[in-house]
């Protein structure tokens, strides 16, 4: 089952291959990785989304815990969430497929971050999946480049 | 504030944690310590191999359980050193390491012995920092104890560039440590507690299973108070020795690939496992599916992490041992619908099953006359030091046959490296238990392997005329891989036999110690009587039956069950 965990940690060097070293030395794996400062300098939040079972998913939080330099972990996808993922996909645009890829983009609510002759530069924000769905989609058109943020996400509010 | 230099804030630090004793070995990145330590009324001792320093203050601390200090230099130094912290991170030992680093401007340009020592001994410390300003010294010494010490005991790193040690700074009052990141829980869960007592008082076929936990926790007579009160025999894990006493009737002895017949059998049969800061190793559990497969399973550990990594708990209880016990043996205390002696009484069938087993297949050997049995050596020891010495060891057969062999009534009396396995820990180890306490008796029981790991600490030993013992069960092989090669690989002996040993006895009167040799069985009393009678490090030599095997054994991946018997 995929989990998305964030994680608040101090924000001093090293911090960060002290989670990345925790996840190769222990053979869990990472699927994708997100990291910057929050409102306060000192602290940074990490967006970490990995795979496992009930088990294995129960020793990462700990583990990440156990880590003097972290702060707080919660496993977000244990509630209702909100996920985000940027990508910026070059695409090849020549005369024939300009229109087509000009479409593609508004149906994902993309933009177009920069043009050159022969290609676009979209920028696409979404889950996951939908960022996934745009790059099978544009593949067949000719992708030159893509590069992704990774996952970041935030537990809902409550409604009450 | 008046300002004082780094070395010099460093070594008040160490005196305000109470820290008497220090290993280490010099180099140009720490001569500002040493110098400030020359003034100081630390001891120093001079080890002549950095993994001797970490060693022999990893078994300072295991006897003591105080933290245990070690300085080592920069680079070549401090690697030295990763072995022994690692062997102290395994088994949870509280320790700071200082070490020494090139200055701040020249880190990361390969600088003459720069190391990133921080990054290489980050999975194998339970914290470390490199402190790259001269403000943040005493901070992060104090912190470094404090980490250290409470919890789940680690060693903690602290990497000291030389400009920073030489910088001046001011040094403020100490004041309790608060960390808004690190705050272990020591109080169980009362609900958690009232739980467990209630499946105890229900259990037919209860075992105590006790690890090291118990032991850094200072737990052993909460432990022993619970056992006896409602009569639930114990077994102790490699680490567990002496947390609860093993010459009463109700200690079965150790578990594992190498317990007893009589604990591993009551573990498979129990129904109820009450584990205690034990952390089910694969050396104890054997094959995962077949261990305690009818049994509840408590687990009382400090480390939520250690709860439910290799088995399935029903019942955990994350909380100091000590605080965990206590809050146990009160709920029996006090407890209006219970009766202690009907639930003491209802386990008597249960302790005559145990007994029937142990009849069945006591721990046991096989004598063959004038031979000399390396178990028979450990009886001796036992014998002679009225069971009372600090026993340090080796790896290996020898330092099974001293788990199974030497009744180990008190916790602290016992230094091994359970975790990490390391050959050549136990002389150094002793050093650093006789350094802090010197009237008592230290024996390293050794194997003709390993000695010559850190054979070197001879020399410190005799330096700082610290009359440690080390008695040999001298096989002429890597003695526990021969024995895997025997029972599993066709007798191939590849690797394990040593062709060149050097004669111990001259060795160690080389180093200006005593060496003596039994190779009849009649002469080991005599041997071991002259070792404790003389006031200097002795080696003995004892040439034991050479292709004895440490039985019961376990095979790997194996059932506990399904034990090699002798
Ligand atoms: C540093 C290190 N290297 C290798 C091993 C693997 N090993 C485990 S026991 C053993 C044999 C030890 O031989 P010896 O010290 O003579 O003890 P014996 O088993 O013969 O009593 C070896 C090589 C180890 N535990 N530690
Ligand atoms: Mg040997």
């Amino acid at each position: 089952m995929k989990h998305t965990i964030s994680v608040l940690l101090q924000n001093k060097p090293g911090v960060l291959s002290r989670v990345t070293g925790l996840f190769s030395g222990r053979g869990f794996n990472i699927e994708s990785l997100s990291v910057a400062e929050t409102l306060e300098a000192s602290i940074s939040c990490l967006t970490l989304v990995t795979r496992g079972d009930e088990a294995i998913i129960e020793q990462i939080t700990k583990q990440l815990h156990k880590l003097i330099d972290v702060i707080k972990v919660s496993d977000i996808s244990d509630s209702e969430y909100v996920e985000r993922e940027m990508v910026l996909i070059r695409v090849k645009a020549e005369a024939q497929s300009r229109a087509e890829v000009l479409r593609v983009i508004d149906i994902f609510r993309g933009k177009v971050v920069d043009v050159s002759p022969r290609s676009y530069t979209v920028e696409v924000t979404g889950s996951a999946s939908k960022v996934q769905a745009i790059i099978d989609i544009l593949k067949p058109i000719g992708i030159q480049e893509i590069v992704r943020t990774g996952t970041i996400a935030m537990a809902r509010a409550s409604k009450k | 504030m008046e300002k004082i230099s780094g070395s010099q804030a460093i070594i008040r630090c160490l005196q305000e944690e109470g820290v008497k004793i220090i290993f280490g070995f010099p180099g140009g990145a720490v001569i500002d310590l040493y110098d400030a330590l020359m003034d100081s009324d630390l001891i120093n001792v001079l080890v002549r191999h950095e993994q001797g320093a970490v060693h022999a203050a990893d078994g300072l601390a295991r006897v003591t359980g105080e933290v245990g200090v070690a300085l080592l230099t920069s680079g070549p130094g401090a690697t030295n050193g990763v072995t022994a912290i690692a062997t102290a991170y395994m088994d949870s030992i509280p320790m700071v390491i200082l070490t020494g680093q090139v200055p701040t401007a020249l880190i990361g340009n390969d600088a003459f012995q720069e190391v990133d020592i921080v990054g290489i001994t980050r999975p194998c410390t339970k914290h470390n920092y490199l402190v790259k300003d001269a403000k943040d010294l005493v901070s992060t010494l104090r912190e470094a104890f404090h980490i250290a010490r409470t919890g789940r005991p680690g060693p903690v790193l602290v990497d000291l560039p030389k400009d920073v040690v030489a910088k001046m700074v001011d040094f403020p009052e100490k004041k309790p440590i608060r960390m808004q990141n690190y705050q272990p829980t020591y109080e169980p869960h009362p609900g958690q507690i009232e739980k467990a007592c209630k499946k105890i008082i229900k259990a037919k076929n209860p075992v105590l299973y006790v690890g090291g936990g118990v032991i850094l926790a200072n737990a052993h007579e909460e432990l022993t108070e619970l056992a006896r009160k409602l009569n639930i025999p114990v077994t102790m894990t490699l680490m567990g020795l002496g947390g609860f006493p093993g010459s009463d009737p109700l200690s079965m002895g150790m578990l594992g690939m190498h317990g007893s017949y009589t604990a591993n059998m009551a573990v498979a049969h129990s129904d109820l496992l009450i584990a205690v800061g034990a952390r089910f190793d694969d050396r104890v559990t054997g094959r995962l599916d077949a261990f305690a497969p009818h049994a509840t399973i408590i687990h009382i550990d400090v480390d939520p992490t250690s709860i439910s990594k290799n088995v399935k708990v029903d019942i955990p209880i994350v909380a100091d041992c000590k605080y965990a016990l206590t809050a146990i043996n009160n709920w029996f205390n006090t407890a209006s619908d219970f009766n202690r002696e009907q639930v003491a009484a209802s386990h008597e069938p249960w302790l005559a099953t145990i007994d029937e087993w142990t009849k069945k297949h006591p721990m046991c050997y096989i004598d063959e006359g004038e031979i000399i049995k390396p178990q028979y050596v450990i009886e001796k020891l036992d014998e002679l030091t009225h069971g009372d010495a600090i026993i340090t060891t080796e790896v290996g057969q020898n330092q099974m046959w001293a788990a199974q062999f030497y009744k180990f009534n008190k916790p602290r009396q016992w230094a091994t490296s359970g975790g990490l396995g390391t050959m050549g820990y136990g002389l150094p180890a002793a050093i650093g238990a006789k350094m802090a306490f010197p009237d008592k008796t230290v024996i390293d029981v050794a194997g003709d392997g390993s000695i010559q790991m850190n054979i070197q600490e001879l020399a410190t030993a005799k330096q700082y005329k610290c009359p440690v013992k080390v008695a040999i069960l001298n096989n002429n092989y890597l003695g526990m891989v021969r024995q895997w090669q025997e029972l599993f690989y066709n007798k191939r002996y590849a690797g394990t036999v040593m062709e060149v040993t050097p004669d111990f006895v001259l060795l160690a009167q080389a180093y200006g110690a005593v060496g003596l040799r039994a190779t009849k069985k009649s002469e080991v009393e005599a041997v071991i009587k002259e070792a404790l009678a003389t006031d200097n490090t002795v080696i003995m030599d004892f040439a034991i039956a050479r292709e004895e095997c440490v039985f019961p054994m376990v095979p790997a991946g194996k059932a506990t069950t399904e034990m090699l018997l002798v």
